[in-house]
């Protein structure tokens, strides 16, 4: 059977525009969370992609008019792993596009795109990717909840190994909008102050926005990761909260581990989800006790980009990388002390070390959880 | 070696009707989408009252399930459902629900279903399959999509058996087409069987 490898990838978010522009401002452990202002005057905290900057990059490659702010992110993002790999589009090249909303924000009367009925579909948005880069397969478009960025990975990894396709483009985004913003804060989800994984002091989400892409290969280059394993397990217990015993995550790491054939004390680093929710950190930390994982060095990102939804797996995975090559673990933002009933290891300062296999998790709404294994090939 | 696949059971929701294997079971002809599933829940008899509290997407995905899994012992089953217009539905009952700041409403309740995959959580806590699970989204039902996961699933040992098919809700329009693969069974689990029986 053959391997997978992710060679290349980019990531588009408050942080910058390029995996390694990102990963410097996570070095310095700069957030790009920051306060903004809702429609209705109340205060709330978000890290969102600089709209301006967008458009003057995407000048370059297209007319600004014609796609909407998630379209503009995604192709921007694919154009620049496309023309990074010189990568030739044949039949056997796939796309994948990990998505929870969508363009939902076109719904909204407020937007320049609200006539065209279409464009909230997600096939919609599938051919405006397809289209500009003539692909030559339908988008194979992935929207799982929280799990769709990583979970997309599981699914071109899967491919790439059965010889479907030679090589995957997955790009992930989402988009902070009115929707998404009046949906959590329903659900009093949202904290009042930049949020903090993992902490005894975290009060829910904060929301962000990006995109990140990936190029999924049947071939290595220098510097390329292995998928080595993966596994997508359902809690089967409720469909708004996680499992207290953190069964599905569990299982989803067990298969990743069985497939990668290798403990979990092979693990050199947990790029856990941590969305500083009461009950999803928590569950986390059962579920790595249940794996023999809490030494292991465990970090969220979300206190540098909030919770990103469908990007966020993919995204986290790519920040994952660059800690690989870079042999570096990004300090937990926003961790101060610990707040989980297992004593799981967060890492509480930036500092070089080798790592070699890391781990990629994601849990969310449908009790949908995934895991993904990844490890350096050379040093 | 490769395990010899089959369509162990197909079902299908559609124009007031619902068929198993071919044959149909049940018709009536309702006013609108909400008393039409809500016959087939009577009919079906599952005893399960958290179906009222659904959407129509994951309405139609649990009675669609119901169908074939009613005596279904395997419990490593795995999830793959894909339709084209995601939880549109649902979307736009919580955008009608922020439109207006003067009449400002978001419910928790709603806004839970904006995700197409909802439908998977609520099969797999009524099952208690703690499976592999996917929602994906199409134009039309892409039989090379679903023909090669599900036979990646199993073939790779990431479960026993796969759940599968397209359940779309837009508007009035609803249609469901479900099935089981396995090792058991008598239709070759190919790409033109799926669309053969998509088709009919």
């Amino acid at each position: 059977m053959r391997e997978a490898f992710i060679t290349h990838h980019n990531v588009i978010s408050s942080l910058g525009f390029s995996s390694e522009e990102n990963f410097e401002h996570l070095k310095k452990e700069h957030s790009g969370i920051q306060k903004f202002q809702r429609d209705n005057g109340d205060d709330y905290y978000s890290s969102q992609v600089d709209k301006e900057l967008l458009d003057k990059e995407f000048t370059k490659i297209g007319d600004v008019t014609l796609y909407t702010t998630l379209e503009k992110m995604m192709l921007l993002s694919v154009d620049t792993i496309l023309k990074e790999s010189n990568l030739k589009i044949t039949k056997k090249t796939g796309l994948v596009i990990a998505t929870t909303k969508g363009n939902v924000d076109v719904l909204s009367p407020d937007s320049s795109f609200y006539k065209d009925k279409k464009r909230a579909y997600l096939p919609e948005l599938g051919k405006q990717i397809q289209g500009f880069f003539n692909f030559k397969n339908e988008a194979i478009i992935l929207s799982n909840a929280c799990v769709s960025g990583v979970l997309a990975v599981a699914v071109s990894q899967r491919f790439i190994k059965d010889g479907l396709y030679d090589d995957v483009i997955i790009v992930s985004g989402d988009l902070v909008s009115e929707f998404i913003l009046s949906g959590f804060t329903s659900f009093q989800a949202i904290s009042d102050e930049p949020c903090q994984p993992f902490s005894k002091n975290r009060k829910g989400i904060t929301l962000g926005e990006a995109v990140a892409s990936a190029i999924v290969s049947s071939e290595k280059n220098k510097g390329a990761v292995q998928i080595i394993g993966a596994g997508s397990c359902n809690d089967a217990n409720h469909i708004s909260g996680p499992s207290r015993t953190g069964e599905g995550l569990f299982l989803s790491v067990q298969s990743a581990l069985s497939e990668a054939n290798i403990k979990s004390k092979d693990i050199d680093y947990i790029s856990a989800h941590g969305t500083a929710t009461n009950y999803n950190d928590e569950m986390e930390s059962m579920a790595f006790e249940r794996l023999n994982m809490l030494q292991t060095p465990t970090n969220s990102l979300k206190g540098y980009y909030g919770h990103t939804l469908g990007a966020s797996g993919l995204l986290e995975t790519n920040m994952g990388i660059e800690s690989l090559k870079n042999n570096t673990l990004i300090a937990s933002k926003g961790f101060d002390e610990i707040g989980v009933s297992q004593p799981i290891t967060v890492i509480e300062k930036t500092e070089t070390k080798k790592i070699r296999v890391f781990l990629k998790t994601a849990s969310g709404f449908g009790g949908c959880n995934t895991a993904v294994i990844f490890r350096k090939i050379a040093d | 070696m490769a395990k010899e696949l089959y369509i162990q059971n197909y079902c299908s929701i559609k124009n007031n009707k619902v068929s198993l294997n071919g044959n149909l079971i049940f018709e009536e002809n309702s006013e609108d989408i909400k008393s039409f599933f809500k016959s087939v829940y009577q009919y079906l008899d599952p005893k399960y009252s958290k179906f009222f509290k659904m959407d129509a997407l994951s309405k139609l995905a649990f009675l669609s399930a119901e169908i074939l899994m009613k005596e279904e012992a395997k419990k490593n089953i795995a999830i793959i459902l894909s339709n084209n217009a995601s939880s549109l539905d649902t979307d736009r009952k919580h955008q009608d629900s922020i439109n207006d700041k003067e009449n400002y409403y978001p419910s928790p309740a709603v806004f839970v279903y904006t995700l197409p995959n909802i439908g998977i959580g609520e099969i797999s806590i009524r099952h208690q399959l703690k499976s592999e699970n996917g929602f994906f989204v199409f134009e039309n039902y892409n039989t090379n999509f679903h023909y090669n996961y599900e036979n990646i699933l199993i073939q790779n040992n990431k479960s026993e058996a796969v759940l599968a098919g397209w359940v779309n809700i837009d508007g009035d329009s609803y249609e469901a087409f479900l099935y089981l693969v396995s090792q058991n069974g008598t239709i070759e689990h190919t790409e033109k069987n799926l669309k053969q029986l998509y088709n009919n």
